[in-house]
């Protein structure tokens, strides 16, 4: 414990020198622009940076890059706020809060309450990161098939408090986003399925594209749609600019709750950023004192999945330096970085390069007080945003939705999905169908299917397989108990109710 | 400082080179690269570190390099043939996967419509155990193949792809069925090491360079290289050594477009090797771990061919590839 201590005080040290303060700067603000921007990811920012970083010193690029992944997640949660496009997949959740509290003059609170909370989550992440790390990577490497299946299915269970009011609804959806998710090439057998022949299907939907075609899209569809019923009149700000004590009260337990889900979840290799926000939210929209906020502008659903979605990104780190395991696209071009200078993250980059590693870690929390610094102002100005008279903003949001989709992936297919989903996303609302679950079906769909064939494939098809790891028969146990809690509790109801 | 005025006495000597010689000037390209992938996997890399090298070494004015990603490089392949034909300035990296992916899914684009420039570079594929497995050598694992093949659970990449070819091309060559393996494909190397290192599955294929650190570390047991010849000061034996005749490797190459002249392909030819033999090229190998495969002209374009047929092959065998 000491030797961490001393060794992220010598990190400290690396990490303030004036040139890294600077790399970290450039990185964050990078970062930030990037995750504003749907398509875009720090992924493919990375992987531009790298030829030209080359020449760099291997510590400021590293830290550069590691800005970039920070700052990507805190930009991405303002356009999901603000305009309802979820810049990156994680900050789906986000915005099912976040932009009902920017429509109803909220925006300042929500956009502060996820600055704050990303800070507190990468913080506390970071901190797990330099001391849990060695003891975490070993959990997280006996994760077989069959825990992801378990795992998966208590997001599946939790996250159906997403489905809106209508149960029914809600699992119309579901199976849209689960049908979404068949397409393409099988994983196991190579095989394409509903791809009709089109080689640009083969890669599957996008989940980008999905979520801004649904999000985006589709609610500038239906706003136009509306026009003449109704002129809906936005108030950039109403009440408090900033977070009120009450704004705080609410938020500060669903920051700690998320970074809970994010940062462990991260950190297995096949964890990933989405599942613990959409976990985050079903568990707040379970705990909240205000249930009748929810699917109205909450301010806890922004919180929680915003905590979750950075102590994600820090949770990622940890199989990245311990074991040289990429486990996002991001990572994977970070550890290209590393390779970029001859040093290969694994078990031997503690020992063999101690400044590096520690002054990675101090730099992150640096870069996340630089990050705050850098959203909290804009707080205000980004609000602005909102004022725009609607027919612009809404032209401002389809330009910026389809940029992003063609600097993803350029090409005429993947543009017709974006309208195509648009479309979708217009009816849904029209009919009151509740959206998030189709995308949730997309992510969770294919990676549950996988790991369940990829278990039995390895247990020669004996399901037994899938409760006998301790792991696996605990999760399980925990999704049927989510699944059935709820029936009993009513049950426990009526009957406290006769008793009066 | 010091980097910057290293780069400006760079710069100055290539002027100088340049100016010296007039006729380089005038062949000096603009190239456009396609990576048929997303950022930051091989292929992409491989683009990128050509035109770094391409650049550094003089050989190219500039050269800029495009994305297209999807199906293994299908979607790729696709638009380079049908957008590309006839331009001498463009090329397409390429390497074994997209020959696999092809096939599988039945593209209408082939590479016999591509015309071959040069095998760049190729990684050595590996098969690891846990440390802690019974298994200790090739032949502990082909012993166990042959005692039910059903049982030895292989973990690797995408279906179809180098680490899959290599399982069947494992049971084949000790005499066992390599319709009946049992191979797992993972998404990307991170999470089969996973896998490997929980003891999930009985063995692990992979490039070399992937798992070298967890192999140094001693977490993972090498049991075979599928070089021909021992790697120079490695204590990792071949199959070769052990009496299976297995030898793959992931190779990357870059071929032009179809219906290029002789004349274009030339030039196209001796920029990629005029880069290949440049000290950027070969710092980037180092860096990055792959081995220096340089094969040009017809040589390259009938090992295409022959691996294409073993690719084929293979895949049809184990039922990836119908008809």
């Amino acid at each position: 414990m000491m030797d961490t201590f001393a060794a992220l005080a010598h990190g400290m040290a690396v990490a303030v020198q004036p040139m890294n303060l600077l790399y970290a700067l450039i990185g964050v603000f990078l970062g930030t622009a990037v995750g504003v921007l749907p398509g875009i990811g720090p992924a493919l920012t990375v992987a531009l940076l790298l030829p030209v970083t080359y020449k760099l010193d291997p510590g400021g690029s590293l830290i550069m890059f590691a800005g970039i992944y920070y700052g990507g997640m805190y930009g991405g949660s303002t356009t999901a706020i603000l305009i309802n496009t979820p810049g990156e997949s994680a900050s789906m959740a986000t915005a099912l809060e976040g932009n009902k509290m920017a429509k109803a003059g909220r925006g300042g609170p929500a956009l502060a309450t996820s600055a704050i909370g990303s800070f507190v989550a990468g913080t506390i992440a970071t901190i797990g990161l330099a001391f849990l790390a060695p003891w975490l990577v070993d959990f997280a490497v006996r994760f077989g098939p069959e825990d992801y299946f378990a795992l998966m299915c208590v997001a599946f269970v939790t996250v159906s408090a997403t489905f809106g009011d209508s149960p029914i609804r809600g699992l119309t959806s579901l199976f849209i986003g689960l049908t979404l998710g068949l397409v393409g090439i099988d994983k196991l057998t190579g095989q394409a399925r509903l791809a009709f022949g089109v080689p640009e299907l083969l890669d599957g939907v996008e989940v980008t594209t999905l979520a801004v075609g649904l999000f985006a899209v589709g609610e500038a569809l239906y706003v136009a749609s509306r026009r003449h019923h109704t002129e809906e009149k936005l108030e950039p700000v109403r009440g408090s600019l900033w977070m009120t004590k009450e704004d705080w009260k609410r938020s500060w337990k669903p920051w700690l709750r998320g970074t809970m889900f994010g940062f462990p979840i991260g950190a297995l290799p096949a964890g990933g950023a989405e599942i613990p926000t959409f976990l985050s939210y079903s568990t707040e929209k379970r705990l909240t004192k205000h249930p009748e906020e929810f699917g109205k502008g909450a301010i806890e659903g922004v919180a929680g999945p915003e905590a979750a979605n950075n102590a994600s990104a820090a949770g990622t780190l940890v199989p990245l330096l311990t074991l040289g395991l990429p486990t996002s696209a991001t990572a994977a071009m970070m550890l290209a970085g590393f390779q970029q200078y001859g040093l290969n993250p694994g078990p031997l980059l503690f020992a063999e390069r101690p400044d590096l590693v520690w002054g990675l870690i101090a730099s992150l929390f640096i870069a996340n007080c630089m990050l705050l610094v850098l959203n909290l102002p804009l707080v205000g100005l980004w609000v602005r945003l909102l004022a725009i008279p609607q027919p612009w903003l809404y032209a401002g949001i389809l330009v910026f939705a389809t940029m992003g989709t063609i600097a993803a992936k350029p090409s005429m297919v993947e543009l017709s999905m974006l309208a195509g989903f648009g479309v979708l996303g217009f009816l849904m609302r029209r009919f009151d169908f509740p959206i998030a679950p189709v995308v949730v079906g997309l992510i969770l769909g294919p990676i549950a299917e996988s790991q369940l064939r990829r278990a039995l494939a390895i247990s020669l098809g004996d399901p037994v397989t899938l409760v006998q790891s301790p792991i696996s028969a605990t999760l399980l146990a925990v999704a049927l108990i989510a699944l059935l809690a709820p029936f009993m509790l009513k049950g426990l109801g009526r009957f406290k109710a006769n008793e009066d | 400082m010091f980097q910057f005025s290293a780069r400006l006495v760079g710069a100055a000597v290539a002027l100088t080179l340049a100016l010296g010689t007039p006729t380089f000037a005038e062949q000096q390209l603009e190239l456009k690269l396609m990576a048929p992938a997303a950022p930051g996997g091989g292929w992409d890399q491989t683009a990128r570190s050509m035109q770094q090298a391409l650049v550094a070494s003089g050989v190219a004015r500039s050269v800029q390099v495009t994305n297209v990603p999807g199906a293994g490089g299908s979607v790729g392949i696709a638009q380079f043939v049908n957008g590309a034909k006839g331009d001498g300035n463009q090329m397409m990296v390429n390497g074994f996967v997209m020959v696999g992916a092809l096939a599988m899914n039945k593209s209408p684009v082939t590479l016999e419509q591509v015309t071959p420039i040069a095998r760049l570079t190729e990684e050595i594929q590996v098969i690891v155990v846990p440390a802690n497995s019974p298994i200790k050598t090739a032949q502990d694992l082909a012993a166990a193949v042959k005692a039910d093949i059903a049982k030895v659970t292989f973990a690797g990449g995408s279906a179809g792809g180098v680490d899959h070819v290599m399982a069947a091309l494992f049971a084949g060559a000790v005499g066992a069925d390599a319709k009946k393996i049992n191979y797992i494909p993972f998404s990307g190397g991170g999470e089969s090491l996973a896998a490997i290192l929980g003891g999930k599955v009985t063995a692990g294929i992979s490039g070399l360079s992937e798992y070298e650190g967890q192999i140094k570390s001693g977490k993972l047991r090498a049991i075979g290289v599928t070089s021909e010849k021992r790697i120079a000061g490695s204590d990792i034996p071949t199959f070769r050594e052990q009496g299976i005749d297995l030898v793959i490797a992931n190779w990357r190459s870059v071929v032009a477009p179809p219906g290029v002249t002789p004349e274009q392909r030339k030039t196209l030819s001796d920029a990629v090797e005029k880069m290949v033999k440049s000290d950027a090229w070969k710092e980037i190998l180092k860096q990055k771990g792959w081995e220096d495969a340089y094969l040009g002209g017809d040589a390259f374009a009938d090992f295409l061919k022959k691996e294409t047929v073993r690719v084929t092959d293979v895949l049809r065998s184990v039922g990836l590839v119908k008809s």
